[in-house]
């Protein structure tokens, strides 16, 4: 029988993958928005999870508002992207760090 | 094993090895279309959850608009990408345990306060209740400020995204008016005061070269 914590396990080893990927790949901001795409993924399975287990809609609701900010955080991040490419003829990470911060 | 569970455990698998193939692909294109697979599976996995319209909305949204965007631009740029994998070896073991941890600390603690057999599903819903007209029924009532906040959110992304990519017409040869119009004549003419120049000063520069 299939129960909340299978689901749950499931979205934590998908989450624990994607912090893994930002470790990994530190240098390539493209995987990096990648991770960060699986780990939204893995919340919101979380989010569908929860709401059919304990039959309520909001938290499909929210999925549906986290779907909306993911599309237009990566379309920005993209955009970033490109613009930064077009400056620098590169997108590593350690070309980026001219502030010095 | 019920099909439903062998369903789940088929679904789960192909899930968590394509979320591996993500962060370990060598090609980012590759990375990309096992992002692909990926969100597919979890739109199945959000159906067995009863969940149909989110589930085809992750299918429409992401597979069909965000993975296309992603592979567009890791398409357009010229990269070498080999030299992005520097220290990949290098921090594995780092990742690793962090990620056997959490995943090891979730799975402790749900078998401690839930156990694998605690919240079993209460099945579908009765039948003739549709999952999208529920979901539109809360987002339109409950939920209706903040459904037109993410309309705005939606919008400024968009207009975000052009003005950072809009390049202006550099390539294009066409006039412009308004600049055109807007010019005034201190752009165009100089005017430079100097001295008046006497004449003999003048016959004395051009003498000797003659």
């Amino acid at each position: 029988m299939i129960t909340l914590s299978h689901y749950l396990i499931l979205s934590a080893a998908l989450f624990a993958i994607s912090v893994a990927g930002i470790f990994l790949n530190r240098k390539n901001i493209i995987v990096l928005l990648m991770a960060i795409e699986l780990m939204l993924l893995s919340v919101n399975l979380n989010f569908v999870a929860f709401s059919h287990f304990w039959r309520n809609l909001d938290g499909q609701v929210f999925v549906f508002f986290i779907l909306t900010v993911a599309a237009a955080e990566s379309a920005i991040g993209l955009a970033i992207l490109v613009a930064l490419f077009r400056n620098l003829k590169s997108i590593n990470v350690d070309d980026i760090g001219t502030l010095k911060g | 094993m019920t099909f439903h569970a062998l369903l789940f455990y088929t679904f789960a698998a192909v899930l968590l090895f394509s979320g591996l193939r993500v962060i370990t692909a060598k090609n980012p294109v590759h990375a990309a279309l096992f992002l692909v697979l990926a969100f597919v599976t979890a739109a199945g996995l959000w159906i067995l959850l009863y969940a149909e319209f989110l589930a085809l909305t992750l299918i429409l949204v992401y597979v069909g608009a965000v993975m296309v965007l992603f592979l567009f631009v890791v398409m357009m740029l010229d990269i070498n990408f080999d030299k992005l994998r520097e220290g990949f070896w290098q921090h594995l073991p780092v990742a690793a345990t962090v990620a056997v941890l959490m995943v090891a600390q979730m799975g402790l603690l749900l078998w401690a306060k839930m156990g694998f057999s605690g919240v079993v599903s209460p099945g579908g819903p009765p039948p003739g209740v549709s999952n999208t007209r529920e979901l539109g029924r809360v987002l339109y009532t409950d939920y209706l400020l903040p459904f037109e906040l993410a309309a705005v959110v939606l919008l400024i992304a968009m207009i975000a995204a052009i003005a950072l990519t809009h390049r202006g017409k550099r390539a294009v040869k066409a006039q412009d008016v308004a600049a055109q119009v807007r010019v005034r004549s201190e752009d165009r003419l100089k005017i430079v005061k100097m001295d008046a120049e006497k004449p003999d000063a003048a016959n004395e520069e051009a003498a000797p070269k003659a």
